[in-house]
């Protein structure tokens, strides 16, 4: 209880604070803020108010004292959805962290994500934003990591769980989850039988942080606390540890009670 | 639907800088607070619900009658109720000084 009461919650902080906590401190500098509104033009045309940053945060300043960025994504509006704008701003961010390595002034990029994935009211620009984020994501860890922080409400799902998947670094939390389908998707696509949407420990069962990690889909498990993500990102860039090719491996079937499936899977409840 | 309700009030006080608060989630509202070169108040709000001009008047009103500050303020709002909208305009308000 004195743990819970002390640990200091990266989830519940918007994306703004999220930045800010993984930056140094004092360092925050944002770029395209939210006074430039640069928010979607395709919102307010189908009767959704817009926000001035697009929901979607980029900033400037030093992780352990080296030139840095951190995009973060901000999952309380519209899902943390991705749309023309931010994803503009996220494949832009990467795009200049790969020019500044090849001219020799690396910066640490770090993707803190927080979304459902692609924005459907911006449906096609969406989709091009993913495949110029992961374009951009794969020339740059080319030449330095690229760290994927998945440690919100929501997670990663859609379009951008394919972005993720690319990074190579992928520090997730207990409470995060990682997929590409979300669970209602799953249940109206393939069947209550294949995946109850209302049942949420099946949810993180099947897509939770801790079975990414263990499947292998994560580089590092922390807790919801800023400063273990803050060590644990610092980490990623001083101790590159690229997640190697997934081998086969067999789980316990997620839809057996959940006590059985810890056992199975030796996680004490 | 989006409507966009425009209001202005007299204001005497200057801030220092401009403020960004809140989040357009369900029940919340993000602000833009910036000082205002014309010496007036005047807001701008874009929401989702549609009808409650009045209450956005009362809310606004009363707010610059306690504070009379000259700044432009732009709210987008998706159904913050009235409670919120006042507390995210005292922490405009005080992050702006």
């Amino acid at each position: 209880m004195s743990a819970l009461l002390l640990a200091e919650s990266f989830a519940e902080r918007g994306a703004r604070e999220r930045a800010r906590a993984l930056l140094d401190a004092q360092s925050f500098r944002e770029l395209i803020g939210p006074f430039e509104r640069l928010a979607s033009p395709y919102l307010a045309a189908q009767g959704v108010v817009p926000q001035s940053d697009d929901g979607c945060v980029v900033a400037r300043g030093t992780i352990g004292g080296k030139r840095a960025c951190v995009v973060a994504t901000d999952g309380r509006f519209l899902g943390g959805s991705v749309g023309e704008i931010g994803g503009a701003k996220i494949a832009g961010a990467l795009e200049l962290a790969r020019r500044d390595a090849e001219r020799g002034t690396p910066t640490r990029t770090v993707l803190a994500l927080d979304t459902g994935g692609i924005r459907l009211q911006e449906a096609n620009l969406g989709i091009l934003a993913v495949t110029e984020i992961c374009d951009a994501i794969v020339a740059l860890r080319m030449l330095q990591p690229v760290v994927a922080v998945i440690a919100g409400r929501v997670g990663v799902y859609g379009g951008l769980s394919l972005s993720t998947a690319l990074c190579s670094q992928i520090i997730v939390s207990e409470g995060a989850r990682v997929g590409l389908n979300g669970p209602d998707v799953v249940e109206t696509e393939s069947g209550i039988e294949e995946m109850d949407s209302s049942d949420r420990p099946l949810i993180w069962r099947v897509t939770g942080g801790r079975m990414r990690f263990e499947q292998g889909f994560a580089t590092a498990l922390v807790a919801d606390d800023v400063e273990a993500i803050r060590a644990a990102v610092q980490h990623a860039f001083e101790a590159p540890r690229e997640l190697g090719p997934l081998e086969p491996q067999a789980f316990p079937d997620p839809r057996l009670d959940l006590d059985t499936f810890l056992r199975a899977m030796g996680i004490e409840s | 639907m989006i409507e966009t309700l425009s209001y202005e009030y007299p204001a005497s006080d200057a801030v220092d800088r401009r403020a960004h608060v809140g989040v357009v989630a369900s029940g919340n509202c993000e602000i833009l607070l910036e000082p205002a070169r014309n010496g007036n108040a005047s807001v701008v709000v874009r929401t989702s619900v549609t009808g409650f001009g009045a209450t956005w008047n009362a809310v606004l009103a009363r707010f610059f009658v306690r504070n009379p500050v000259a700044v432009q303020i732009e709210i987008n709002d998706f159904g913050a109720t009235p409670a919120v909208v006042a507390l995210r305009l005292e922490q405009a308000l005080e992050a702006a000084r």
